[in-house]
């Protein structure tokens, strides 16, 4: 007998007293896990399908559906942990790299957690924002060292600068890893709250080109679906050198996903993979990225701030500062958390370094330079909420993306199987039968909802710290103190410890 | 165990006063003594201080350098120093009169100095620049050492105590200058370090400052890159260099340099003309970092004359006067009208908006 060594994850309780077997769940369920059995005339389960999504809970109408995990224990080993035995019994079936989706679920140190904000008591009034202007606009872009003034007037054009009402923006999601009412979704999000989305390396939809001035273009190793319109339709440009969840490879689109529109906006056969490359082909050094940079901007007539997107590695102090250098507007950095559609489980799971620590080393190198203020810093990779936005911009980050937490706004789950091409809430997926459960309008007003939330706390925050400009919060570290955290943390975070 | 400014950060609320002669007439420092004495409940004896203009009228042309040494051999190294990198006119203990309050004073020093003609030269550095970088060099560099002040027909008169004993200590009765500013200060901590007392100083700036900022860090970690070296962690020092650094090293205009410290809300600046809102809109966006949150207020005294400013939201008190050639500003009306008892005109001062006194004939500070 051939045993499949597979057990499942998930355990389906179905209340026989609640269900009314009218099959929604049946209907609901892309990954098949429930199934009508004609001959007993009633629902039944298949656990080993179940990745615990929550549609079924969701939808069941009479809340009779809940799922747990599934009741089964392996002798108890600190070394052995079930997660290497079940990959062993996956790979030695299959002989394939093990597959995840989402940021690395690993409880590596969440130095967010570990930070804690300053607010006024006394010597300085802290300021009520239901009572006083309280100021969240950002530019991203190069800034010059000084203005050239004569008689009241400039005379001398600013660099191009994004102009953004609340410091968050919408990370890079391509169209094909994301359904393409996600992406409207986030388009009408971004243009409702004057922040931006960003194509990621999909191209852009036909019907999305009316979102221009709050789209970023990217422009990746695999150059999907670029040609000048394109470039020309965003108010920025991207170059997306790695991402935080894959540093060092590609992005990897299965050909299940690249249907017509997919195939049409990346300029690829339908059917057909699209892997990008791990490198760029054109660039192998820094003064490569140099040319590309200015390939970039002679192509759009110096109109349009240039970012690079830079997964945290280790030596990402220096990589940023080349990056400046080389050219850069915008330093995107990616930090090790950050979601993706699919990327191998090992390289998420081991590969870069926290956000935290690569965002504070990057901002002092900039500094200790005097280069800083010349480029913009952007953060992105496991940004949960408000208070990591305050503590992320204290640290020295001029803005930050989310990528995971606006999918959870539409309504993603975090089952992190966004890689099977099944996502039951019409995310990750290109099924029709799937994306149509995603709303854009409805999807547009949870993801600006989001936003505003996230931007009163911000404000909120801020007026207790006295300050009434996020300006005045960019890299003021002493509004932060660490805890629980070792001297030399707290000397790479540049925070002092609590108490002092 | 007692911190001093430079190894702690120590917030503090304070009292501010400010007189000045438009024609630039000379007048005793008995006013401004007066004057920041009303206010005496402001500050809490932990220091006092005075910043004079024209006050040495006979080497107008030299560089003033007023010192505090901890001991004679901190004295001498520093003079080894100042002998390198200038030609001394002539240096001496600065005269002050044995006050009963007055305790713990260091040995204060002043000359009058040019710089060495050849290490100028050898640095390649403009003039002012030159002495900027000798000043925060010994600050930072000579334990002990303090540089006052380094302005040319200027001083700054300060110590631990109360600004009135300060005046008194100093002799500032004896003294006539055409600018006079004062602060009496409100630590919240007692550092009791004659260096860490206002007005802060730099070339011909002179700071007094009433608030404690919350932009401090983003505000230091800025000018640092443009070579500042806030050695004292005081907003004082920060809103000094932000100053130099916008009024001298980039030769902006005073109101772009108020602008960018106390900006407009972005609802004021939706409604101006179209030339302006872009001219503000572009100080706001490469200035961000030099806005200076929360309360201060603050007189900055020059050669020309001096600004006053309020932070934008207007957080602390200030009051302003004129009588004559002569403006006034100071944190309460009752400061002013105890040496002015009959102003032509009084008005408190809107935030963010500067009260500009400026010599006769000097359109720039």
């Amino acid at each position: 007998m051939n045993i499949d060594f597979r057990t499942p994850e998930y355990s389906i309780h179905r209340d026989g007293v609640r269900c009314t077997n009218c099959r929604i769940c049946v209907h609901q369920c892309a990954n098949e896990a429930h199934i009508w059995d004609e001959k007993q005339k009633k629902v039944l389960a298949d656990d080993i399908k179940c990745v615990n999504c929550h549609r079924c809970v969701l939808t069941c109408p009479t809340r009779a559906l809940s799922i747990g995990s599934y009741p089964l224990e392996f002798k108890p080993n600190a070394h052995w942990t079930p997660h290497y035995i079940t990959s062993i019994f996956k790979q030695a079936s299959s002989g394939a790299m093990l597959l995840a989706g989402m940021g690395t679920d690993k409880p590596y140190p969440v130095y967010w957690d570990h930070l804690l904000i300053n607010a006024s008591q006394v010597t300085n009034p802290s300021i009520d924002p239901l009572r006083e202007p309280m100021e969240l606009k950002t530019f991203l872009g190069r800034k010059p060292d000084s203005l050239k003034i004569e008689n009241g007037k400039l005379t001398e054009k600013m660099p191009p600068q994004l102009e953004l009402e609340t410091p968050i923006m919408f990370a890079a999601m391509s169209f094909g890893a994301i359904s393409l009412n996600a992406m409207t979704s986030l388009a009408i999000a971004a243009e409702k709250m004057g922040t931006f989305y960003n194509t990621g390396e999909g191209g852009l939809h036909s019907s999305l080109y009316k979102y221009g001035k709050n789209t970023i273009v990217q422009v990746a190793s695999g150059r999907f679906g670029v040609h000048t319109d394109y470039l020309w339709a965003g108010s920025a440009i991207e170059i997306k050198i790695g991402q935080g969840a894959k540093p060092g490879i590609g992005g990897h689109l299965p050909g299940e996903k690249v249907g017509l529109d997919v195939s049409l906006t990346r300029m690829i056969p339908e059917g057909s993979d699209a892997i990008s490359p791990a490198p760029h082909h054109d660039i192998y050094s820094i003064e490569d990225l140099r040319q590309l940079i200015y390939s970039l901007k002679e192509a759009t007539d110096y109109s349009k701030p240039v970012a690079v997107k830079i997964a945290a590695v280790h030596n990402i102090a220096a990589i940023a500062s080349g990056a400046a250098r080389a050219g850069a507007d915008i330093i995107v950095i990616d930090g090790f958390r950050g979601g993706t559609g699919a990327a191998p489980l090992r390289t998420r799971d081991n590969v870069g370094i926290p956000i935290e620590l690569a965002l504070a080393a990057v901002d002092s190198r900039l500094r200790s330079e005097s280069i800083r203020h010349q480029v913009s810093l952007v953060v992105a990779g496991s940004i949960r909420c408000s208070s990591d936005v305050i503590k992320a911009i204290a640290i020295g980050a001029d803005a930050c993306y989310i990528g995971s937490a606006a999918l959870m706004a539409l309504g993603c789950h975090m089952c992190q199987k966004c890689y099977t091409g099944k996502c039951n809430w019409g995310i990750a997926t290109q099924n029709p039968n799937l994306t149509k459960r995603l709303d854009p309008v409805a999807g547009a007003e949870r993801a600006a909802n989001l936003l505003k939330a996230w931007s009163h706390e911000i404000k909120e925050m801020l007026g207790g710290m006295g300050i009434n400009a996020l300006e005045s919060l960019r890299g003021n570290r002493l509004m932060l103190r660490g805890i629980g955290l070792t001297e030399k943390e707290l000397s790479i975070l540049g925070v002092k410890h609590a108490g002092e | 165990m007692q911190f001093r400014e430079g190894q702690v950060r120590i917030p503090s609320g304070c009292a501010i006063s400010g007189i000045m002669n438009r024609k630039g007439n000379l007048f005793s420092g008995n006013d401004i003594i007066k004057s920041i004495a009303l206010m005496h409940d402001r500050s809490n004896g932990l220091g006092g201080g005075f910043a004079a203009y024209g006050i040495y009228p006979e080497y107008a042309d030299f560089y003033a350098i007023h010192m505090f040494y901890e001991s004679g051999a901190c004295r001498e190294t520093t003079e080894t120093f100042l002998n390198e990198h200038f030609e001394i006119e002539i240096g001496g203990k600065i005269p002050t009169r044995k006050v009963a309050s007055v305790t713990n004073a260091p040995i204060i020093w002043r000359y009058f100095v040019q710089p060495k003609p050849d290490r100028l030269l050898q640095s390649g550095l403009e003039v002012d620049e030159y002495v900027a970088q000798c000043v925060m060099r010994i600050n930072s560099e000579y334990s002990g050492a303090f540089v006052v002040s380094s302005g040319k027909n200027m001083g700054a008169f300060k110590g631990v105590g109360y600004p009135e004993d300060m005046g008194e200590f100093y002799k500032l009765d004896t003294y006539k200058g055409y600018l006079w500013t004062a602060h009496g200060r409100f630590p919240t901590n007692t550092p009791g370090w004659w260096g860490g007392a206002h007005p802060f100083t730099l070339l011909d700036w002179s700071i007094v400052h009433n608030g404690e900022i919350s932009s401090y860090d983003a505000n230091r970690r800025y000018l640092e890159m443009f070579g500042y070296k806030c050695s004292l962690q005081t907003d004082t020092e920060a809103i000094t260099y932000i100053f130099d650094l916008l009024l001298r090293k980039h030769n902006l205009p005073l109101d772009v340099v108020v602008t960018a410290m106390a900006a407009p809300f972005w609802s004021a600046i939706e409604r101006m003309e179209p030339e302006k809102r872009e001219l503000v809109k572009s100080i706001r966006t490469v200035f961000g970092p030099l806005l200076v949150n929360g309360p201060f207020s603050i007189i900055l005294g020059s050669r020309k004359g001096f600004v006053a400013l309020n932070d934008r939201i207007k957080l602390r008190a200030l009051v302003a006067a004129e009588k004559g050639d002569y403006v006034y500003v100071a944190s309460e009306e009752s400061a002013i009208r105890e040496v002015c008892p009959q102003p032509d005109k009084v008005w408190a001062v809107a935030g963010g908006e500067p009260v500009i006194a400026m010599l006769e004939g000097v359109d720039q500070l």
